[in-house]
Parts: C-alpha cells; sequence; structure tokens
C-alpha cells in the first residue's frame, strides 16, 4: 500500500512537473542597450508582454558591445544561447545566415512584415528568407555643441565641404576650443571618417566594386584618397588630449559635459549623451546642432548618401515560437511610436513616426528618408574580419603610425587573406 | 627506498616472488585507481585542445560549423607577416626583461629587509604582498583611472608642478610603459614571499660562520645568502617568464593593446586577432606558436637552471 500510495505520488509529480514545463516558455533576450531610460522602457515593454501572455517569461540579458561581438559565435553555438539577439545586420548577419545559426522565420512575420519599411526588412533579408527584423535607422553625422560653436563664431550650417569642416576646426582651434572629441580606443568611431569619407569620393559604386574586387579593390584610389583626406584633417590635431585612450562611453560623456564642440557620431548619440554625461543632464536639445557629413569637391557621391546603422533582432535556431511572437509585439506600431516619441530611435514600422517629437529626430528621420544610398557601416557590411582592419588602420591614421596608402593596402589584404 | 629496491633489482628470486607479489599488486591498484583520472582531465583539457588548435590552424574558419577550407600553413605565414604579432613579441620580451632587471632586483631587496623580526615587518609585508592578492580585471581598471590624463592620480600629480598632464594609455610611445609599472607594482610582493619564504628556512648557522670568520655584511650577503638562495631565484625567474607569456586580463582593462598594437602581449593579439575577428584558423595558429614557444623554454629552462631540483 505504501509503495503503492509512494508510486503514485511519484506519478504525479511527473504530471505536474510536465505541466509546468509545457506552461513555461523563456525567451531570452540578449541586448547590448547601455542607456538605462531605453532599457526601462525595454523591460517594461517585456513585462506587458508576460501580462498579456500567460506562460512566457521574457529574460533580459546583457553585454557590453565590444565582449558581445567578441562572444556571438560561442554564444550562437552553445546549447544554451539566447533566443533574440542584437544585430548590426551586413556581413556578420551573413556570416550568421551561412552557418546556419540562426531561424528562417519568413512564415512567421508574413503579413505583418508588410508594416515595416522595405529597406530596412531587406537588410535583414537573404534570398527571400527573412531572418530577423529591424528595429531602428540611424545615421552618421555631425553633432555639435551650440555654445561652443557660437564661441567660436564657427556656423555649423555654413560647413559644407571638406574644406570647410577643416577651417572650422583650425578656428576653433584658435578660440581654445576643443573641436572634436572621439572614442579613439574602441577604434570604430574613427573609421566613421574614413568610411564616410569614401562613401563621399566613390559613391555606392566605388564600394560595390571593390567588393568585385575591380580598381585595385580596397587598395583602389577612392580608399587612398579617403585615408589621405583623413589624414588632413588629423594633422590639425582635431582631437581631445589622450584620444587614443578614450573609449565610445567616455567620449560620448565628455561631448555631453560640453568640453568639445563636435563629434562624428551615430544619431542615437543625441539621448546618449544625456545619459553618460557626468551630471546624467548633459547638452539639452536647443543646445545641440547637426550637421551632416561634408561634401568632398569632385566626388562621385550624392549629398543626401548616408552612412549608419541598420539595426535590428535575429532569431536564433530552435527558439521557441514565442521569440517571433514577441518580436512582433516589441517591434508594432504602438511600442515604435512609444520609443520614437522618447527620441530612442528613429522608427522602421510605417506611421510610427508621427511619434518623433523634436526637430532633431524628425531631421535625422527626414535625412534618412532623402538617402538614395544607405551605407552599413563598415565593420559590420565587410564582416568582422575585414571589418576590424578598417577600424584599425583607421585608428593607425588618426595615431600617425600608419600611412594612408598602407592602410587601404592593408584592408585589401585582409579583404583577400578572408575571402 | 629499502622496500621497493627489491623490486627492480631482483625480480627473478623466487623467494622474493612473494613479498614482491602483493606489493606489485598494491602499486598496481594505485596506479589504476589514480591514474586514469588524472589521464583523462590531462588528455581532455590539454593534450585534445592543442591537437585541435593544431588542426584548426591548418583552415579558413570562421568558428561556426565544422572547417572545411584547408589552407595549409598559410595561417602560420599571414601571422608572422602581422606587424602586431612582432609587437607583441617584444612586449613579452619587454615584460621578462623588466621583470627580471626591475621586479626581482627590488623583490629581493625588501625580502632582504623584511625577513628580519623587527616592528611592524609583517606589516609591511601584508603590504606589499597585496596587489597580488587583487584580481587582475580590478587592478587594470584602477589603474585605468590612475592614468587618466584629465581626472586621474597620475595627472593631478602633474598640474601640482603645473605641468600638461600626460594620457600615458592613449600613446604608442608610453602604453607599454604604463602596463610594465603595473606589472612590477603587482607581481613584486609574490617574489618578495618567495624570497622571505626562502631566506626563512635558510640554514643560519652557515650566516653565523661567516659572521665569524669575520664576513662583512655584504660579503655575507654576496658569498653565502644569495647563493644559497639561487634555487628560489631560479623558480622566481621560471615564474616572470611564464607569467609574461600568460599575461592577458591585465592588459585588456588598461588598454585593450593599443594604440595601434603598441601594448599587446601575445596572448591578448591572440584574443584581438583570432577570436574577436572570427579566425578562429589565424588565432590557432597564434597558439601553436605560442604553445612552442612556452614548451620550447620549459624544456630548455628545465635542463639548463633547474637541473638540480
Amino acid at each position: 500500500m505504501r509503495l503503492l500510495g509512494k508510486l503514485r505520488f511519484a506519478f504525479a509529480a511527473c504530471l505536474l512537473g510536465a505541466n509546468v514545463a509545457a506552461a513555461d516558455t523563456t525567451v531570452k533576450w540578449l541586448h547590448i542597450e547601455v542607456n538605462p531610460a531605453q532599457v526601462k522602457i525595454w523591460e517594461e515593454v517585456a513585462r506587458s508582454y508576460e501580462a498579456s501572455h500567460p506562460g512566457v517569461k521574457v529574460e533580459m540579458q546583457f553585454l557590453e558591445n565590444e565582449a558581445y561581438k567578441a562572444k556571438l559565435p560561442t554564444i550562437l553555438q552553445s546549447k544554451d544561447r539566447p533566443n533574440i539577439i542584437y544585430s548590426w545586420a551586413g556581413g556578420v548577419l551573413k556570416t550568421q545566415i551561412d552557418a546556419g545559426v540562426l531561424e528562417d522565420i519568413t512564415d512567421q512575420v508574413k503579413g505583418y512584415s508588410d508594416s515595416i519599411t522595405p529597406a530596412a526588412l531587406a537588410a535583414f533579408t537573404s534570398n527571400g528568407h527573412v531572418y530577423g527584423l529591424p528595429i531602428s535607422l540611424s545615421q552618421v553625422g555631425f553633432i555639435c555643441n551650440k555654445d561652443l560653436m557660437a564661441k567660436a563664431k564657427v556656423d555649423p550650417a555654413a560647413i559644407k565641404t571638406w574644406d570647410d569642416l577643416l577651417a572650422a576646426v583650425k578656428t576653433l582651434k584658435a578660440a581654445g576650443v576643443t573641436p572634436i572629441v572621439v572614442g579613439g580606443a574602441d577604434k570604430w568611431p574613427l573609421h566613421f571618417y574614413w568610411t564616410h569619407l569614401a562613401v563621399r569620393i566613390g559613391g555606392k559604386a566605388a564600394f560595390d566594386a571593390a567588393l568585385r574586387g575591380e580598381n585595385g579593390g580596397f587598395a583602389g584610389e577612392t580608399f587612398q584618397k579617403s585615408g589621405e583626406l583623413f589624414k588632413q584633417l588629423v594633422d590639425l590635431q582635431p582631437f581631445q588630449n589622450g584620444f587614443l585612450g578614450f573609449k565610445n562611453p567616455q567620449a560620448v560623456g565628455y561631448f555631453g559635459d560640453g568640453k568639445a564642440a563636435m563629434s562624428l557620431a551615430i544619431s542615437s548619440v543625441y539621448n546618449l549623451q544625456r545619459a553618460l554625461a557626468a551630471d546624467k543632464v548633459g547638452l539639452s536639445e536647443d543646445k545641440i546642432c547637426w550637421f551632416d557629413f561634408p561634401v568632398v569637391p569632385g566626388g562621385k557621391g550624392a549629398p543626401t548618401d548616408t552612412l549608419g546603422g541598420i539595426t535590428g533582432w535575429l532569431v536564433t535556431k530552435d527558439s521557441p515560437k514565442e521569440a517571433v511572437d514577441f518580436l512582433k509585439y516589441f517591434i508594432s506600431k504602438d511600442v515604435q511610436t512609444k520609443l520614437a516619441a522618447g527620441s530612442y530611435i528613429i522608427p522602421v514600422v510605417q506611421g510610427a513616426d508621427a511619434g518623433l517629437n523634436n526637430s532633431f529626430m524628425k531631421l535625422i528621420a527626414s535625412n534618412l528618408a532623402k538617402s538614395n544610398y544607405h551605407q552599413n557601416f563598415y565593420d559590420q557590411s565587410l564582416g568582422p574580419s575585414v571589418g576590424r582592419v578598417v577600424n584599425d588602420v583607421s585608428a593607425e591614421i588618426a595615431g600617425g603610425s600608419m600611412s594612408p596608402q598602407d592602410a587601404a593596402k592593408a584592408i585589401e589584404a585582409a579583404f583577400k587573406q578572408g575571402n | 627506498m629499502a622496500i621497493t629496491s627489491p623490486v627492480g633489482v631482483a625480480g627473478e628470486a623466487a623467494p622474493q616472488a612473494a613479498v614482491r607479489g602483493p606489493h606489485w599488486d598494491s602499486r598496481f591498484t594505485v596506479l589504476i585507481l589514480f591514474l586514469p583520472p588524472a589521464l583523462l582531465l590531462f588528455t581532455l583539457f590539454v593534450v585534445l585542445p592543442i591537437g585541435e588548435a593544431a588542426w584548426y590552424s591548418g583552415f579558413n574558419w570562421n568558428g561556426f560549423g565544422r572547417p572545411t577550407h584547408w589552407i595549409g600553413f598559410d595561417n602560420y605565414r599571414f601571422v608572422l607577416e602581422t606587424r602586431a604579432f612582432w609587437l607583441a613579441l617584444r612586449n613579452n620580451g619587454l615584460i621578462i626583461a623588466v621583470s627580471l632587471a626591475v621586479q626581482l632586483p627590488l623583490a629581493l631587496t625588501l625580502a632582504l629587509m623584511l625577513a628580519e623580526k623587527f616592528r611592524g615587518a609583517v606589516a609591511l609585508r601584508m603590504l606589499f604582498f597585496m596587489p597580488y592578492i587583487l584580481a587582475e580585471i580590478a587592478t587594470g581598471l584602477i589603474f585605468s583611472f590612475v592614468y587618466d590624463g584629465d581626472y586621474g592620480l597620475v595627472a593631478s600629480i602633474w598640474r601640482t608642478f603645473g605641468a600638461e598632464p600626460p594620457h600615458l594609455l592613449a600613446s604608442t610611445d608610453t602604453a607599454m610603459l604604463a602596463v610594465l609599472i603595473v606589472i612590477v607594482w603587482k607581481y613584486f610582493g609574490f617574489h618578495m614571499m618567495l624570497f622571505i619564504a626562502a631566506l626563512q628556512s635558510l640554514d643560519k648557522t652557515l650566516v653565523e660562520a661567516a659572521r665569524i670568520d669575520g664576513a662583512t655584511r655584504s660579503q655575507t650577503l654576496r658569498h653565502v645568502v644569495i647563493p644559497l638562495l639561487y634555487p628560489t631565484i631560479r623558480l622566481s625567474v621560471f615564474f616572470a617568464i611564464v607569467g609574461s607569456l600568460q599575461l592577458f586580463d591585465l592588459v585588456m582593462p588598461l588598454t585593450r593593446g593599443g594604440p595601434a598594437d603598441s601594448s599587446n602581449t601575445m596572448v591578448s593579439f591572440l584574443y584581438n586577432n583570432g577570436i574577436s575577428r572570427m579566425r578562429v584558423g589565424y588565432g590557432s595558429a597564434i597558439g601553436v606558436i605560442l604553445f612552442a614557444i612556452c614548451v620550447t623554454f620549459a624544456f630548455t629552462y628545465k635542463r639548463w637552471f633547474m637541473r638540480d631540483e
């Protein structure tokens, strides 16, 4: 009798256990966001999703940007991998698709995906298969501090060409203002200069040709000239003291503290500088100005061409279907409008840009809408191996330890080695 | 020794067989019981990974799935063609040089002073040993604040003299120097402790004998104490060199090997160029080179300098 009772108890326990397991699905969501205000909104979204979907738990995990990039291949191949991961699309995404570590979510987002800006969705689509969903667009340009610019009597609206920028740097220096702050230790903030110059000099045609190995590839004329023009700027010593030792968050904080006049940055810096400023307040909207990356006379790129990011979320292989379901909830018009209203993102869901409520974010959104060629960050679009070399050589040109010609050659060599 | 020696020498003698049997048996049992776990762990976590790394180093592989693109010895050529590799090798050499030329004499001097009993000796020993206890990452972070050219301790010292403070970690000329200073600061206490332990177990009668013979303090030191410390010095040098070849976690929070690879060590070079670029084959090639250096060093050193131990 006793034994039977025990057995029955065990059986019941098994049943209970099975029930619990069936009802509890955990969606593990790995992000790299450092702005606590934005994370808070995300958390609210996750909690409200959980409330309306009983039995589903959304677990947020965090890794710092650089650590995330380094660990990702290992993470993706572990059994305990997160279900939703952050992505900048481009070559890294392509590697992941080729490796088969991502879930093809084409069928699950059918219908829903029509609400997303086609260009943004295309970045997460390969051969007609959708592997992730975009969340935000961004533009790289010069953010500036109105007070410091005025102090040196530099009009940001008048900086149209590369030479204008060089002249502005000289004027700012003469007025005792640090012209530009950059997080040189992270290297990628420096690669914006080299890359955006290439976008201006050669346009889309040059980049595509280099990918095909034509015109000398990345060692070609366009890319050598990018380095040369970048060196012109570097030679003026425009950056803050010790810029090669600054990590990006430090540099953004430096700008938010009002200690430098300009910074070539991703548009999301508008919000980030507040969170990273020493006083956690940073610069208010009326203290901030923005101008597009200057054009290069004779360059083949259109002035409206943009460099920037298309960021989004990928679903990893064998994730529960709730992961995609949550993403659809997360990247919905409601949530996107809310994030846009907080100036955290340039939305990708159609109609959500109605939430944009300040002139800065509206300006970026209209710049992106006007752009016919939006170049994804080189260090992402070229894949992790070649991309990092672009970052390396940009930092080396900035540090004066490599010539523009050698820099272009190094990228081409890495491109050949990697392919 | 008395029990085991007949086992090997007079194996065939019949009367001894009865004695030998159980002894041999028990040794065999011990072998059966204790060797497999160690052997298994060693094979699983040391031998196999080394073999795997050597195998991967022949591929152009990004770490996903199985490696398929065989490129032979190209990865080794790529490594040797990378300027950063030679810089890393130079830096490892620098670390060894500084360990031998600065850290070791410093540790030895302090040990000679603190091995004697006086008020506060123990407290001072603890104080000097403290940096060694601190985690490497924490040390790196602390020093990245100390070196900060705007808010750091170094900057404020510079300012009191009215000079423009340097950003030590941001210049290719000074980054490695700054790292070296932290290394000496962190590890001299460990070597000092080694020397103190050795000094305390020294045969005091020899020192006394030298004194009675009329040797001065410095003569005693030069001709008696330091020769007696040779085994420990050799051990300390060994640790310094192995430590240099392994150094990674101190460099990452300080400089990440930058600027322009000027402060990479072999291991941080491996991480920056192999792992974070998803070039597993290339990284493995660096690993194999590093392994070859370590093995060559360990065996030659043992053979030449640590033969008696």
